[in-house]
């Protein structure tokens, strides 16, 4: 069951560098989905001993939220903005790609720092969980479009997701549905936000936010 | 079952908001519901509730230390915002009302929120609920104001969840059964993972430190602030920081548990100082005096993070701060509101002689700006004095000189400002055929009121106040007698 996490997990930060080399939205929306997908299906795998209504609604509810209806609104927000699809970076995809790169491997590097319990000894969910959250960050720094960033922050989130699947058994259902919420709702407000920034500005490229500064 | 009716009747009240008719009478809510949470919390404040250990959310000592200032702070906003909403009839309110109750009910849920999982949700609700407030005004500035906070905001919070994934996984590598209320995992003590527990403190320090305008993660705070309507930013700066302040003392009190206090308190020291610096130098600089207030909001959140690094004495000052400083920023809060509403622009360079144009509301910014920069007998002179005794009792001089150096830079960056606006021969950057402001009871009452509670708690602090802080450090310093 491990050799299979595991496999999940590698191709979880395959899409990773596949999203920071991405340079069409649609792409890099794409590779967001299926890390979604993936990351849905791990917890029936990790459990599949004592599977119950709740991890299935839990893995449901990731499938369909990650996986599809955040790149379908995505989606739908970029054709409405009628955007360029060609994403323009700050940082441009090769040095994107070699960061995510030498950020997998420090991950891996500072993952053998912290211990784990025999159980999670040899699941490579620590290193992946901080992968995600550094490219995460770079797409959030890197790139200059509103929608790219949203993205990055997604991604970034399917790291904090990716750990806390080592505390699966131990944490009490109000709490994962708790957060599940925020998660959602947060996804909602920052489409909203989008959608104005969109009206307001004529534009979601983030460049052209400069009216606040010293 | 009090302390979830402190929960449940703003967020019944938002309810009633978002269904409520009529635009005029809506805001009428606020203070109802505020009253009623302030009636509440002093009940509960006077008469304290029993707190079973493993309860989940309680009025425990801590909450009791902090929360009646913030339900103090909300009414009085409650009543401005009333007003305020009148002056804005030609803006649909609905959203608003209904997001500032909700707020006051995750506000009450952070504070009282005694589990790692349900302080996160309760802090990631406020942070959301929020959103809308910021852009109440619908102006492009505002909307880029929103994206920035959501972005930093955002992933300040994101990291706060992993960091309590991480403590969670402290607890479980040391043996614990999963048990994330504060008390369990300060009982597991030296048996939580030791990598653990400093990455966690790491991730919960720059997390819960975006919340609460620690710098360098500040850096959403002065565009937020000053875009937001004065009573937004007087309950951001007075209620939502004052919120993430209490989990990262409620997280400090694990990882002292764990034997990495001097860790934690050295961090805190660091960044407090760090913070308190950053902010003077750009107070220093800044010409507009809306984002002037959230420079002050970043340095007085770090004179908070110096006292929480000072153990038992100095938290009780940083208490003592988290009261004095809610109140007088909320004095300034509301009067500059008013400036602003009246000049048409919060800019030094555009704005002049208010004191002519507005008299009241530019007398008490004045007097809120020296009661801020902790002049006697107002309420943060005796809370800062308080905190350096406290800093030198425990040998902490540079320390000492590097924090009233900052507030003397503070000093001269706010009066620069202020009095920049405030005298001179009067001018603005209102149109001369537009409405013109009316300092009328409804928008100079409610900042007064809040000036002269801060000067009542600097010239008499009730003894039940101090008992208050005493307990609360007690439940924080469990080994220790303060």
């Amino acid at each position: 069951m491990n050799e299979t996490l595991n496999l999940l997990i590698g191709l979880a930060m395959g899409l990773n560098l596949l999203a920071l080399g991405s340079s069409r939205l649609p792409s890099l929306i794409q590779a967001m989905s299926f890390q979604g997908m993936l990351l849905g299906l791990m917890p029936l795998i990790m459990e599949h001993e004592h599977l119950d209504w709740r991890l299935g609604l839990i893995a449901l509810a990731t499938i369909a939220g990650k996986g599809v209806v955040i790149p379908t609104l995505l989606r739908r927000a970029m054709r409405a903005a009628n955007i360029d699809r060609e994403i323009e970076p700050f940082i441009g995809f090769v040095p994107s790609l070699l960061l995510g790169a030498a950020g997998t491997i420090a991950a891996v590097a500072l993952s053998q720092a912290l211990p784990l319990l025999p159980e999670h000894a040899g699941l490579l969910l620590v290193p992946g969980a901080i992968a995600s959250v550094l490219t995460g960050f770079v797409l959030l720094i890197g790139r200059a479009e509103a929608i790219s960033q949203v993205c990055g922050y997604l991604i970034l989130e399917n790291g904090i997701y990716l750990f806390g699947l080592l505390l699966i058994r131990s944490t009490p259902l109000v709490v994962e549905s708790g957060i599940l919420l925020d998660v959602t709702v947060g996804v909602f407000v920052i489409g909203i936000i989008v959608d104005r920034i969109q009206r307001a500005f004529d534009s979601l490229d983030t460049r052209k936010l400069t009216a606040l500064r010293e | 079952m009090n302390a979830l009716l402190l929960v449940i009747i703003p967020l019944v009240g938002a309810g009633v908001a978002a269904l409520w008719p009529n635009n005029r009478t809506r805001p009428w809510l606020l203070p109802i519901v505020g009253l009623a949470h302030v009636v509440l919390t002093g009940w509960m404040f006077l008469d304290p509730p029993e707190v079973a250990s493993n309860a989940w959310l309680a009025f425990d000592p801590l909450a009791r230390a902090v929360l009646p200032a913030v339900s103090l702070l909300f009414l009085v906003c409650a009543a401005y915002g009333v007003t305020y909403l009148q002056i804005r009839s030609e803006r649909p309110n609905r959203v608003f009302v209904a997001l500032l109750l909700a707020v006051l009910g995750l506000l009450s849920a952070g504070h009282q929120a005694r589990h790692l999982g349900l302080l996160w949700i309760a802090t990631e609700g406020v942070t959301l609920a929020a959103v809308p407030l910021l852009h109440f005004n619908a102006t492009p500035r505002a909307y880029e104001a929103t994206w920035k906070y959501l972005l930093v905001g955002g992933t300040g919070i994101a990291l706060s969840l992993l960091g309590s994934f991480c403590l969670g996984y402290a607890s479980l590598h040391g043996g614990g059964g999963g048990d994330l209320t504060f008390v369990a995992l300060m009982s597991q003590g030296a048996g939580l993972s030791r990598p653990w527990v400093l990455t966690a403190w790491v991730l919960l320090l720059v997390g819960y430190g975006t919340k609460m305008g620690l710098a360098p993660m500040h850096t959403w705070k002065p565009d937020a602030y000053g875009e937001a309507p004065g009573i937004v930013g007087a309950i951001l700066a007075g209620g939502v920081t004052t919120v993430a302040f209490t989990a990262i003392l409620r997280i400090r009190a694990v990882i002292a548990a764990a034997g990495e206090g001097p860790i934690a308190d050295r961090t805190l020291l660091a960044i407090g100082l760090f913070s308190m610096l950053v902010a003077a130098l750009f107070l220093l600089g800044t010409r507009d005096f809306k984002r002037m207030l959230a420079y002050s909001s970043v340095e007085h959140m770090g004179i908070l993070s110096v006292g929480a690094a000072l153990g038992g004495p100095g938290l009780a000052a940083a208490l003592f701060h988290v009261w004095t400083n809610g109140l007088t920023k909320g004095t300034l809060f509301l009067s500059a509101g008013n400036i602003r509403r009246a000049a048409g622009s919060p800019s030094m360079d555009q704005v002049r002689g208010m004191a002519v144009l507005t008299p009241r509301s530019a007398a008490i910014f004045v007097t809120g700006m020296f009661a801020v920069t902790a002049l006697p007998p107002f309420g943060p002179f005796f809370s800062e004095l308080q905190l350096v005794r406290a800093a030198l009792a425990g040998g902490h001089g540079t320390a000492s000189a590097v924090f009233l150096g900052c507030l003397l830079l503070a000093f001269f960056g706010l009066t620069r400002v202020v009095f920049g606006i405030v005298d001179g021969r009067p001018r603005t950057a209102a149109r001369a055929n537009g409405k013109r402001f009316v300092e009328t009871a409804g928008v100079i009452a409610p900042p007064l009121v809040l000036l002269g509670m801060s000067l009542w708690l600097g010239l008499c602090t009730p003894e039940i106040l101090r008992e208050a802080w005493a307990a609360a450090v007690a439940q924080l310093f469990p080994t220790s007698t303060p």
